[in-house]
């Protein structure tokens, strides 16, 4: 009769509504705060771009966005975020799943492409400033460089970051700090991709249009 | 009975609808969203070379594709949804957007205003001064 009564509860409390349920697991409690992080990090994100719109054509006599840019690296870089965005989803499921070889193998990948995505992005910067397009030569190359800069610096924040997961994937296996981290890491790498939406399209791409 | 015991860590696929064939439909859920990003993000780069399009409506045209592509992503990369346990992930991306919308728009607009309504810049001022 107990035993009836404690298996009718338990039924109860899979469907009990959120008011009563309990306090959240912690996987949710921390993606959830990471998912407001990022959010924030988003806004702050909106006013570089608002910056970058306010002054896209005070070129100061300087060069404009339309001889700078060079859409073929835009393109390559897109693809390069795009395609690890995809392999870090597929790391997120070889997690879930407990396949470590497969673990590795995506971060892997992952971690080349955002590398050639710095490396395409650092060289592009450093051959703008080779002919003359320094941050300082006018308050839309400031804006530029400052909005592209710090999405080039989240990405590196990013390859640092899963370097340091896969060595804690090694030592200490997929335990669920592990595995919280893991999860903060994947919103992290997707959300600097929508990022990267706006920058093609609001500085690539509408800067090569006049 | 739809009501859900806790909202789901955003990233994490909702229980609502695939439960039990997450880890096999998994794979084709990313690759859904890796092809349809790529087609759209193909798109954006033709739509801004092309000589097809009126040119006015190119810009136009480069902010939806940029916000399809966004939902894209929102979905099938970050696993948000409509679903009873997304609710609060949901509602936070809707103030973040709100936030971003009133301070990219705002931004613009109180500054085209701001130029429009400009005093008239040095050189008409020297002109007035000979």
């Amino acid at each position: 009769m107990n035993v009836a009564v404690a298996v009718y509860d338990a039924k109860q409390d899979a469907f009990a509504p959120a008011s009563e349920a309990g306090p959240a697991p912690k996987r949710v409690v921390v993606g959830f705060g990471f998912w407001v992080f990022l959010l924030s990090d988003i806004v702050m994100f909106s006013a570089l771009f608002a910056a970058y719109a306010v002054l896209v054509h005070a070129t100061a006599g300087g060069p404009a966005g339309n001889q700078l840019f060079n859409q073929a690296s835009v393109a390559i870089e897109t693809a390069c975020l795009l395609i690890s965005s995809y392999t870090c989803g597929l790391m997120s499921l070889a997690v879930s799943a407990r396949r470590r070889a497969d673990t590795y193998m995506f971060a892997l990948i992952t971690f080349v492409l955002g590398a050639a995505f710095v490396y395409i992005e650092v060289h592009e910067f450093a051959d703008m400033i080779a002919r003359g397009a320094t941050p300082q030569r006018s308050a839309f190359l400031s804006a530029f460089f400052t909005v592209v800069g710090c999405h080039g610096l989240h990405v590196t924040a990013g390859l640092i970051w899963l370097a340091v997961m896969m060595s804690q994937v090694a030592i200490r296996g997929f335990r669920p700090a592990v595995d919280r981290r893991l999860l903060c890491f994947a919103l992290f790498w997707h959300a600097l991709d929508i990022i990267w939406i706006w920058l093609f399209t609001a500085v690539y791409l509408m800067g090569v249009h006049p | 009975m739809t009501d859900a015991p806790y909202d789901l860590a955003p990233g994490d696929v909702s229980i609502f609808g695939r439960a039990g064939r997450m880890a096999a439909s998994g794979v084709g859920i990313y690759t859904i969203g890796l092809v349809l990003a790529l087609i759209l993000t193909a798109t954006s780069f033709w739509v801004a070379n092309t000589s097809l399009l009126w040119a006015h409506g190119v810009p136009m045209g480069l902010v939806v594709l940029a916000i399809a592509q966004m939902g894209v992503h929102l979905v099938f990369f970050l696993h948000i949804t409509t679903a009873p346990d997304n609710t609060n992930n949901v509602l936070a991306l809707a103030f973040g957007v709100l936030i971003v919308f009133l301070v990219v728009v705002g931004s613009l607009w109180i500054m085209t205003d701001l130029n429009t309504n400009m005093m008239p810049s040095a050189e008409p001022m020297n002109l007035m001064q000979r």
